[in-house]
């Protein structure tokens, strides 16, 4: 006799938790061969917005770790998704219709790329600020802190790697995301949110949405506590639009990128989310 | 006369050789502008210094032309040794015709000389000096190997510190190998175009130093420029959103440094005298026209009254007047539109219940003037706490705990700088750590320096100016920016961010008019 399968619900990850969206709306997700797999969560405006507020509370706590710590964090979510290999390929062949041989090596590359951002969080600091030779008695030296809360649009033609790629970074010198997922594959992105409630990754500092980002770009873009604005995955949006309204509050902005290579990682997807800061200190007389 | 009291020491304005008008200088030549010329002014008298000529659309054409022409043919091309050893004879004329640039800085600014003398023109040449040594050695600057010039950059600076603005923009961009159109500010035209002299005078190659002269609509339509590769502003932080919005959707990088509302927090342990001189140095330096100036003095409790009341001293013995007089402190307001809106912002501070002291000055009868202004009893929320005045006013606020200080300090869309006083080393990195702002003074304040990068967080603006920094702003990693499909008409030598996106359509005009700062 054939056991009746599970399924899951799939909701929204905001500060740690897993709400509905307030709206209470759902949309159907259905396999590349059109067959119903989930109703997600269709974020709203105001999901979106407790989301900033998530996200912002949880600044101080994520910045203010060691560099070695967050890069453990980190580790430790590639660590966990590594034991879960199984369920996103399983997931990820059901919803992209593709085979099982490049699911998994989607996910061996989103899980090999936790790693090699993590091994950044202790020393991208060094390889992006120095010493300053200022001609006076002067220490002076110039270090990346993180920029803040930063939203994302995760690229959409990707359930896992895509969003790891755009979110990974952001998080390594210490800024929170607010992140909306692909919109047509999004389960694996809130299957991610189970992995990283369980990798000792503070509530608050990854938020995931899903729904749809036309709807809620534009709140995301125009929010005054937001920082910096990742349109890697808004190519189809309007987003030029997303940019302007974004410049009311000077938002640092990524713009689209397309095709595999999109998020490609690098240091400069790290920096882009930094400031730096000059700290200059008088040297006495002795 | 009291012992205090000083014969006048101006220095002799001989040394200047002005012309009675000036052009544009475009692609190595002056020509005329298309534009309605207007007059430069001396602001500490009202007299008329020299003609200045308007650049219109057609004239930035041809200035982003003559870049671009300079980029693609000579300059990118040029060995880096080559180009720095340009910008190596720029520094070295600069030093040579220093009190010449001096005197027409503050003749035009109206800062005091001895600022002009000792701080603006030795920062300039100390500019080109650094950046020229870097021209050869762009594998270092932290982009890998064989980083790519940009192209041609738009650069749009403010009337503060004229001619070191200049030197903070085309030094980084030239030793990248970048071309130029820069537009100086309206009522501070004179230095850049001595600049362009010297230009002449280094032979640099033609239309690699573009100077363009004219008011906000010059600027907005040199920034709007669908030729132009990177944009470069220093001023205001309206102004910086309106070209933002502009750049939207295009390939352009962009730097802005904009406004600021900078804390200076004293400690009850600081060293008391030094900070007394820190806070006037951080307010009253170049009449308070300073982005990143401390106009915001957070002053703990316990020593608020003697602080105070030592400030009010030294604020006393300040001598206000002639700006070519090397022993004036404070100089004239550079205009008559910023000092209303100094005064709008001061009396608002009275109105809104704020005690304001002015140091008891003569006021000279031509020109603009204002005396060093001190409010108590301001509370976060009035405008002059919140508020850029770009002037000589400083408000003077409280604290108890050093997180009381860090909330204050913290509390304003503004992030460019910040000052701390104290004699405890571990408090000073602490507070350094949580205060968010590109520049931290500790135990001093006000410095610059070419091989230390300077900008803000938040909305004091992106990008930073000085140092490595300043250099990977003007240059791209090998590769990344490659020819695609240029808009027709143009060569084809730099164009999208690989991998971006085409936009849809250019990013609707806004506006980009207004006084810069």
């Amino acid at each position: 006799m054939t056991r009746l399968a599970v399924p899951k619900t799939y909701k929204l990850y905001i500060g740690g938790k897993f709400p509905r969206s307030e709206s209470g709306r759902v949309y159907e997700i259905v396999s590349a061969k059109g067959a119903f797999l989930a109703n997600a969560a269709q974020a709203s405006r105001k999901d979106a917005r407790d989301a900033v507020v998530a996200a912002r509370a949880a600044v101080s706590g994520w910045s203010g770790q060691t560099s070695y710590n967050r890069g453990q964090v980190l580790y430790r979510i590639a660590e966990l998704l590594e034991g879960r290999r199984a369920q996103f390929i399983a997931e990820i062949v059901d919803a992209e219709g593709v085979t099982t041989a490049v699911a998994t090596t989607q996910v061996d590359t989103a899980i090999d790329r936790w790693v090699w951002y993590a091994g950044w969080a202790d020393k991208y600091a060094q390889v992006a600020g120095n010493g300053n030779p200022v001609a006076g008695p002067y220490f002076n030296i110039s270090v990346p802190e993180p920029t803040g809360v930063v939203a994302i649009i995760a690229p959409q033609d990707s359930s896992l790697l895509g969003l790891v790629s755009a979110v990974a970074p952001a998080l390594v010198a210490g800024n929170t995301v607010v992140v909306v997922a692909s919109e047509k594959l999004p389960l694996s992105a809130i299957s991610l949110s189970e992995v990283l409630a369980t990798s000792d990754v503070p509530g608050g500092v990854v938020n995931i949405l899903t729904g749809s980002p036309a709807e809620i770009a534009p709140w995301l873009a125009s929010h005054a506590d937001v920082n910096a604005l990742d349109l890697v995955g808004a190519g189809d949006l309007e987003w030029i639009d997303l940019q302007i309204s974004a410049a009311d509050t000077l938002k640092r902005v990524l713009q689209p990128e397309n095709g595999p290579d999109a998020a490609a990682p690098s240091l400069g997807r790290i920096t882009a989310f930094t400031e730096t800061k000059t700290v200059w200190h008088t040297k006495g007389l002795i | 006369m009291t012992f205090l009291d000083y014969a006048p020491a101006p220095e002799s304005r001989a040394v200047l050789n002005l012309r009675s008008d000036y052009g544009l200088f475009i692609d190595g030549e002056w020509r005329a502008g298309n534009g309605t010329p207007f007059q430069t002014i001396s602001p500490a008298t009202e007299e008329h210094i020299a003609t200045i000529a308007t650049a219109s659309e057609t004239d930035v054409d041809a200035a982003v032309a003559a870049a671009r022409r300079a980029h693609t043919k000579v300059w990118s091309r040029m060995s880096g040794s080559d180009r720095g050893k340009y910008l190596f004879r720029i520094a070295r004329l600069v030093q040579e015709r220093a009190r010449e640039l001096a005197v027409a800085e503050s003749l035009d600014n109206g800062k005091p000389i001895k600022e002009s003398r000792d701080v603006d023109v030795p920062l300039v040449a100390a500019w080109f000096f650094y950046y020229a040594g870097w021209a050869d050695k762009l594998d270092h600057a932290g982009l890998g190997a064989n980083p790519a010039s940009l192209g041609v950059a738009a650069q749009v600076i403010p009337w503060n510190f004229p001619l070191l603005m200049l030197a903070w923009k085309i030094a980084p961009a030239l030793a990248a190998g970048n071309t130029v159109v820069l537009k100086p500010a309206e009522t501070t035209p004179l230095t850049a175009l001595l600049f362009a002299e010297i230009v002449q005078q280094a032979d640099l190659p033609p239309g690699v130093v573009n100077i363009i002269t004219g008011a906000g609509d010059t600027g907005a339509a040199l920034v709007a420029h669908p030729d132009v590769d990177k944009v470069a502003f220093t001023g205001s932080t309206a102004v910086g959103r309106a070209i933002a919005k502009q750049v939207a959707g295009t390939p352009k990088k962009l730097t802005l440094e904009l406004g600021g509302k900078a804390a200076n927090i004293v400690f009850d342990d600081a060293p008391i005298d030094q900070a007394v001189e820190g806070i006037v140095n951080g307010i009253f330096f170049n009449q308070g026209h300073v982005c990143c100036a401390g106009s915001r003095l957070l002053v703990q409790e316990s020593i608020h009254d003697e602080v105070v009341d030592r400030l009010k001293d030294r604020l006393s013995t300040l001598r206000l007047g002639d700006p070519l007089d090397k022993n004036t402190d404070i100089g004239a307001i550079n205009s008559r539109e910023q000092l209303e809106r100094i005064r709008e912002l001061s009396d608002i501070g009275v109105q809104e219940g704020a005690e304001r002291w002015q140091a008891d000055c003569a006021i000279p009868e031509n020109g603009f003037w204002y005396a060093p202004t001190i409010f108590t009893n301001v509370s976060t929320s009035h405008r002059i706490a919140r508020d850029e005045i770009f002037g000589p006013v400083l408000s003077v606020l409280t604290f108890r705990t050093p997180a009381e200080a860090i909330a204050k300090a913290n509390n304003t869309p503004y992030g460019l700088s910040a000052g701390i006083w104290s004699d405890k080393g571990s408090r000073i990195l602490a507070v350094a750590d949580k205060l968010r702002a590109g520049v931290v003074w500790a135990n001093t304040f006000n410095r610059f320096d070419p091989a230390s990068p300077f900008g803000g967080y938040k909305e004091s603006g992106y990008g930073r100016e000085g140092g490595r920094h300043g250099l990977a702003a003007y240059l791209a990693p090998q590769g990344t920016r490659k020819a695609v499909a240029p808009p027709a008409g143009r060569p084809t030598d730099s164009g999208s961010l690989e991998n971006a996106t085409r936009p849809k359509r250019q990013g609707s005009p806004a506006a980009i008019k207004g006084a810069a700062k």
